[in-house]
C-alpha cells in the first residue's frame, strides 16, 4: 500500500466524527467508512480506532448504543451527539483554515516573502 | 458537576467493572471477526483470514488497555488487578503475610482498645440532652465535688447562669419487694433532677421539685431500666406498686429510659429516690446542716449564651456572700466547673492523664509495628528486586509497581486492622459487661462499648500505617536500575554504612524499650504498694460488716450491742483481737473533719489548724487492725459518754498540731463544735483515703463518745477480727456466732487484704495490667523486629560467611560478622528507649503508688529484659550462621 499516508496526531478524532456524521456505524464500519471517504489513502492501525472512539464517547461527542450488525451479531453503534456535530463543524473549519494556510505557505515563491 | 460525573462513572465501574471489560472485549473481537469475514470473502482461507485480521488489528492487549483508560479512570479495575496480584504474592509467602498481619492486628487492636476506653470515658458526651452545656460545680482549691444541701440550695436559687441546678448522693439501702430483702445501691437526688437534666420517663412518671414538701415527704422510686429489666422482668404493671425500702413504704413512680443510668459513668445505681427522704434511706437527715458536705455533686445546664467564665464569676459572688453570711460553716467558697461524668477532677484528672499516656504508648506500639513491617517490606523489596527489574525492563512503569507495593501494604494493614478491631471490639464488649467489685461495693461498670468513632479510627490507623510502612521501600524501587540488577544480581552490591532499615529497627527497639521500661516501673510500683505500710496490717484480718440500723438497733442500745458483739467474737477460738471501726481505712474514701488548736477561740473554717481523717473506733481496734501505738494508751470501755473526751492521733497529726510526736500526749485540741479533746495516744501514720496520698493527719475517737455511728452506707459498722485461722473456717465460725446473737442481722465478710485489692489497689492493678500488656506487646514486637533483621542479614551474607569459615574464621568472628550490626542497633536503641522511658514514666507516679523511675531494680530489669529479648531474637539466626557449611555454599550459584 504505497500511497497511504500516516495520520497527523489529532486527526483521527476528526475522521471518526466525519465518518459517523453520515449515519450510525459500528467500529468496523467506521474503519471502512474512513477508508472509503479518504479513498484508501489514510493508514489507521485498526486497533487504534477504539481508544479514540471511547475517548470521544467520554467527551460526550459520540453516543453509543447496542444494536445488531448486518450479519445479525450484537454490535455497538456510534452516532454524533449535538456537541459532536458542533465539534465536527468547528474542527472542519479549523482544518480547512490550517490546510489553506499551510498550502499557501508551501505554494509561495521565495521572492514573494 | 464534573466531580459528580466522575464519581458516578467510578461507582458504575465498581459495580459493573467486569461487565464493561466484557463489552469492550466483545466489541474488539467483533471487529476482528468482521474483518476476517471480509478477507475470507476476498478469497483467503478462513484460518489465514483470521490471522491476517488479528495482525491488522495490532496489539490487542495494548488497545484494550488504552480503551479502558480512555473510558475513564479505571482506577478500580487496576486496583482489582493489583489486589489480585498482591494476594497471589502473599499466598506465595504465607509466613511473611501471617507475621505482618498478626503484628498489625496486635498494634491496631491495642490502639482500638485504648481509644475505645478514652472515647467512652472522656470524649463521648454523657447520654443526656445538650450534654455540652452540662457542667458540675467543684469547690475550693482542691476542687472538692461534695457540697452541703443548704449551700446547694443557695447556689440553685441565687445563680443567674444555670437553667437549673440538681444534686445527688450515692447511698446503699435494703429493698424488699415482698419477703426478698436485698441490698441495693441508689441515688438520692434533688426533686428537680430529671427535669434539670432533661430526661423523659420510659414508663410512668418522674418525681419533680413540686413533690418535695419537707423531710420524708416524697417516698418515691424511679427505677433504672436495667434494674427494672432484671428485677421486675420488664413488668409494665410495676408503676404504682409499693415496696419496702429500709422498712419504709415507697411507691414506684416509673422507669428511666434505657440509655440513662445517672451521670456517673462508672457507677450505675439501681434506682433514684428524692433526697428529702434521706432519713428513711440513710437513717439520718443532714440536709439542714450547712457544714455537712454530704451531697456528692451539683450540676446543671448553662443558660444559652452564658460562658463558663461568666458562670464561675456568678458562682464565686454567691460564694463570697455565703462565706460572709455563714462564717462558721463556709470557708473557701470559690468554684470551678467540670464535667460530671467522672466525678470531676477527682477521678477525671488522673484518668485523663493515664489514658492519654496509654494512648501515647499504644501509638508508639503502632509506630514500632510500622517500623517493623517497614523493614520487613524493605527486605522483601530487596529480595524482589530481580522481579521488579524484570517488570521495569518489560515496560511496566515505576508508578504502577509502587502502586502494587502500596496495595499490598494496605491490604495487609486492612487485614490486620480488621482482625485487631474484631478482637478489640470483643474485649471492649467484655469490659462493658464487666462488673468489678460487685460484692462489696455499688455496681461498678466500665461502659466502653465501641461506637462508629472507634471503628473509623481503627480503619484510618490501618490505612495510615499501611501507607507508612509501604512507603519505606519506595526509594529503593525508584532507584532500581533494571539493567544493573538483571546483569549482576544482588550479591554484588556494597552494603551501606547505615540504611533506612537500620534506623527503623533502632527506632523500633527504642520504642519497645520505652514500653518495657514503663511496664516495669508500673509493676514495681504495684509490688511496692502491695507491701507498703498502710498503717495497719491487712493480712490475717477479716472485716465483718454489719448494719445496726438495719437490724433495728438505735440510739443507746447500739453501744451495748457493739460491746456484746465484740465479746462474742473475741471468744471464737483462734481470734487474737477484735475491734470495730465506722469505716475501714482505704475503703472508698474517708470521713474527715477540721480541728483547731486549743488556743483558737474563733472556730470558723479559715482558722482551722488541720483537716483530719476521722475514725470512730472501739477499744481493741488498734490491736485488731495491727496499727502500732507509738506512745500513750489505747481506748478502754471506760472512755464513754460520761468520761472526758479523748483521742488517739497519728504522728502526722501530732507533729502538725503540737509540733512533736511525743510531746502531744496529754494535750488538747478542739473540734468545730468547740469540744476539747485530750490526746491520750499516738499511732503510726498510715494511708487513709488513697494509696498515693501524702501523709495525712488522722484522729481516732472512741466509738462510745461519738454522737452517732455513721459509716459507709450499707455497713454502719465494721468489726476487724484478727486471726491466723483459715479464712473459710473463721468466717463460718463468725457467721454462726452472730446468728446465735441475732439471726436478723445482715452480715458481710471478707478478708482485708482481698478487700484492698478490690478497692484501694484497684486502679493501680488495672493500670499495671494495661501497661504490662503493652509492655509484653512491645517486647514481642522487638523480638520479631530483631529476629527479622538478624535472620535477613545472615541469609544475605551466607556466602560471605561461608568464605570466612573456609578461610578459618573462629565462631566468635563469624558471629561478630553476622550479628554485630543487629546487636549494636539493639544496644543503641535500648539505651535511647530506657532514657525516654524513664523520662516518660513520671506520669505513672500519679496512678501507681510508688512508681518511680529512679529505681536500680527497674534499670537492671530493663537492661536484662532487652538483653534477653536480643538473645532470644538472634538465637536462631546465630545458629544458622554458625552452622554454615562453606562447601555446600560455594558449590551453589
Amino acid at each position: 500500500m504505497p500511497d497511504q499516508a500516516q495520520l497527523l496526531p489529532g486527526t483521527l478524532d476528526l475522521l471518526i466524527l466525519r465518518a459517523v456524521s453520515l449515519g450510525p456505524l459500528h467500529g468496523y464500519g467506521i474503519l471502512l467508512r474512513i477508508a472509503q471517504i479518504s479513498g484508501n489513502a489514510l493508514l489507521v492501525e485498526q486497533g487504534a480506532l477504539y481508544p479514540g472512539l471511547f475517548r470521544l464517547v467520554r467527551q460526550g461527542l459520540l453516543k453509543a448504543s447496542w444494536g445488531t450488525s448486518e450479519n445479525n451479531r450484537r454490535a455497538k453503534f456510534y452516532e454524533l451527539t449535538a456537541a459532536g456535530r458542533r465539534r465536527l463543524r468547528e474542527e472542519t473549519d479549523n482544518w480547512n483554515r490550517l490546510a489553506t494556510a499551510i498550502g499557501a505557505a508551501l505554494a509561495a515563491q521565495p521572492e514573494e516573502a | 458537576m464534573k466531580i459528580l460525573g466522575w464519581f458516578r462513572s467510578v461507582v458504575a465501574k465498581l459495580f459493573r467493572g467486569s461487565a464493561l471489560a466484557d463489552d469492550t472485549d466483545e466489541e474488539l473481537r467483533l471487529h476482528i471477526q468482521l474483518r476476517a469475514d471480509d478477507l475470507e470473502r476476498s478469497g483467503l482461507p478462513r484460518a489465514e483470514a483470521e490471522r491476517r485480521a488479528r495482525i491488522e488489528f495490532g496489539a490487542y492487549e495494548r488497545y484494550r488497555e488504552e480503551s479502558h483508560e480512555a473510558l475513564g479512570a479505571n482506577f478500580i479495575e487496576t486496583l482489582v488487578q493489583d489486589i489480585r496480584f498482591s494476594l497471589r504474592l502473599l499466598r506465595k509467602s504465607p509466613g511473611f503475610a501471617a507475621v505482618a498481619v498478626f503484628t498489625l492486628a496486635l498494634a491496631i487492636g491495642a490502639n482500638a482498645v485504648v481509644f475505645g476506653v478514652l472515647n467512652a470515658l472522656i470524649l463521648r458526651p454523657l447520654n443526656v440532652p445538650y450534654a455540652q452545656s452540662l457542667f458540675a460545680i467543684e469547690r475550693g482549691q482542691d476542687r472538692a465535688i461534695n457540697h452541703s444541701y443548704p449551700d446547694y440550695a443557695d447556689l440553685r436559687d441565687r445563680n443567674r447562669s444555670f437553667e437549673d441546678l440538681a444534686a445527688y448522693n450515692v447511698a446503699g439501702a435494703v429493698l424488699d419487694t415482698g419477703n426478698n430483702a436485698a441490698p441495693v445501691w441508689l441515688m438520692e437526688v434533688t426533686g428537680n433532677y430529671f427535669d434539670a437534666l432533661g430526661i423523659q420517663p420510659f414508663l410512668g412518671r418522674f418525681f419533680h421539685r413540686s413533690d418535695e414538701r419537707g423531710p420524708n415527704s416524697a417516698p418515691y422510686i424511679v427505677l433504672t431500666y436495667p434494674y427494672w429489666h432484671t428485677h421486675f422482668q420488664d413488668d409494665h404493671g410495676v408503676v404504682g406498686r409499693t415496696v419496702q425500702l429500709n422498712k419504709h413504704a415507697f411507691t414506684i413512680l416509673g422507669v428511666a429510659p434505657p440509655g440513662f443510668q445517672g451521670t456517673l459513668l462508672f457507677l450505675a445505681p439501681d434506682f433514684w429516690v428524692p433526697i428529702v427522704n434521706q432519713e428513711q434511706v440513710e437513717g439520718l437527715n443532714v440536709l439542714n446542716e450547712r457544714g455537712n458536705r454530704g451531697i456528692l455533686m451539683v450540676m446543671g445546664h448553662l443558660k444559652p449564651g452564658v460562658t463558663q467564665a461568666q458562670a464561675v464569676a456568678d458562682l464565686n459572688s454567691i460564694g463570697e456572700y455565703l462565706k460572709k453570711t455563714y462564717p462558721k460553716d463556709d470557708g473557701d467558697m470559690t468554684f470551678s466547673l467540670t464535667t460530671p461524668a467522672l466525678a470531676g477532677d477527682w477521678l477525671g484528672g488522673p484518668m485523663q492523664q493515664f489514658l492519654a499516656g496509654l494512648m501515647l504508648l499504644a501509638g508508639l506500639i503502632l509506630l514500632a509495628a510500622c517500623a517493623n513491617l517497614g523493614s520487613l517490606f524493605a527486605a522483601r523489596a530487596a529480595d524482589r528486586s530481580r522481579e521488579i527489574a524484570l517488570r521495569l525492563a518489560l515496560g511496566s512503569s515505576r508508578r504502577r509497581i509502587l502502586r502494587q507495593v502500596f496495595t499490598e501494604a494496605v491490604l495487609i494493614s486492612l487485614a490486620g486492622g480488621a482482625i485487631g478491631l474484631l478482637g478489640s471490639a470483643a474485649l471492649l464488649h467484655e469490659l462493658s459487661a464487666w462488673r468489678p467489685l460487685s460484692t462489696t461495693a455499688p455496681t461498678m461498670r466500665v461502659p466502653v462499648d465501641p461506637d462508629a468513632k472507634v471503628y473509623l479510627v481503627a480503619l484510618l490507623l490501618a490505612i495510615a500505617s499501611g501507607v507508612l510502612f509501604g512507603a519505606v521501600p519506595v526509594r529503593q524501587i525508584l532507584r532500581t536500575n533494571p539493567y544493573e540488577v538483571v546483569k549482576a544480581g544482588l550479591s554484588g552490591r556494597v552494603v551501606k554504612r547505615i540504611t533506612v532499615r537500620d534506623m527503623l529497627l533502632m527506632a523500633q527497639i527504642a520504642i519497645c524499650a520505652v514500653l518495657v521500661t514503663s511496664s516495669m516501673v508500673a509493676v514495681r510500683g504495684l509490688v511496692r504498694s502491695l507491701h507498703s505500710n498502710f498503717g495497719f496490717e491487712p493480712k490475717h484480718a477479716m472485716l465483718v460488716g454489719t448494719s445496726f440500723s438495719m437490724a433495728g438497733y438505735g440510739g443507746d442500745s447500739m453501744a451495748a450491742v457493739q460491746k456484746r458483739l465484740i465479746d462474742f467474737l473475741q471468744n471464737i477460738t483462734g481470734v487474737q483481737a477484735v475491734g470495730s471501726v465506722d469505716r475501714p481505712q482505704l475503703y472508698f474514701g474517708a470521713n474527715s473533719a477540721i480541728v483547731f488548736t486549743d488556743k483558737t477561740a474563733d472556730l470558723t473554717p479559715s482558722h482551722a489548724a488541720a483537716e483530719a481523717m476521722t475514725y470512730n473506733v472501739s477499744p481493741g481496734y488498734f490491736d485488731a487492725a495491727g496499727s502500732g501505738l507509738l506512745a500513750g494508751r489505747s481506748f478502754t470501755w471506760h472512755d464513754d459518754e460520761n468520761a472526758p473526751r479523748v483521742a488517739v492521733v497519728n504522728r502526722e497529726f501530732a507533729v502538725k498540731i503540737f509540733g512533736s510526736a511525743t510531746g502531744a500526749i496529754g494535750r488538747y485540741f478542739k473540734k468545730r463544735d468547740g469540744t476539747r479533746i485530750q490526746v491520750v495516744g499516738i499511732v503510726e501514720d498510715g494511708k487513709y483515703a488513697s494509696i498515693t496520698e501524702a501523709p495525712q493527719p488522722a484522729m481516732f475517737l472512741p466509738a462510745l463518745q461519738s454522737p452517732y455511728i455513721r459509716g459507709t452506707h450499707m455497713n454502719d459498722i465494721t468489726f476487724v477480727v484478727r486471726s491466723e485461722r483459715d479464712p473459710q473456717q473463721l468466717s463460718a465460725a463468725i457467721k454462726s456466732t452472730l446468728a446465735e446473737l441475732d439471726p436478723g442481722m445482715p452480715v458481710t465478710l471478707r478478708m482485708w487484704d482481698k478487700e484492698l485489692n478490690d478497692s484501694a489497689l484497684f486502679a493501680s492493678r488495672i493500670a499495671t495490667m494495661a501497661l504490662g500488656v503493652l509492655g509484653l506487646m512491645g517486647a514481642a514486637l522487638s523480638i520479631t523486629g530483631i529476629f527479622g533483621m538478624a535472620a535477613y542479614s545472615v541469609s544475605k551474607r551466607l556466602r560471605e560467611l561461608g568464605i570466612r569459615v573456609a578461610l578459618g574464621a573462629q565462631r566468635k568472628e563469624v558471629l561478630e560478622a553476622a550479628l554485630g550490626r543487629p546487636f549494636r542497633l539493639l544496644v543503641f536503641g535500648s539505651a535511647a528507649g530506657l532514657v525516654l522511658g524513664l523520662l516518660g514514666t513520671r506520669v505513672l507516679a500519679y496512678i501507681v503508688y510508688g512508681a518511680t523511675p529512679r529505681d536500680p531494680l527497674v534499670l537492671t530489669g530493663v537492661v536484662l529484659a532487652m538483653a534477653l529479648l536480643g538473645l532470644v531474637a538472634t538465637w536462631i539466626p546465630a545458629q544458622r550462621a554458625l552452622s554454615v557449611n562453606p562447601l555446600i555454599l560455594l558449590r551453589e550459584e
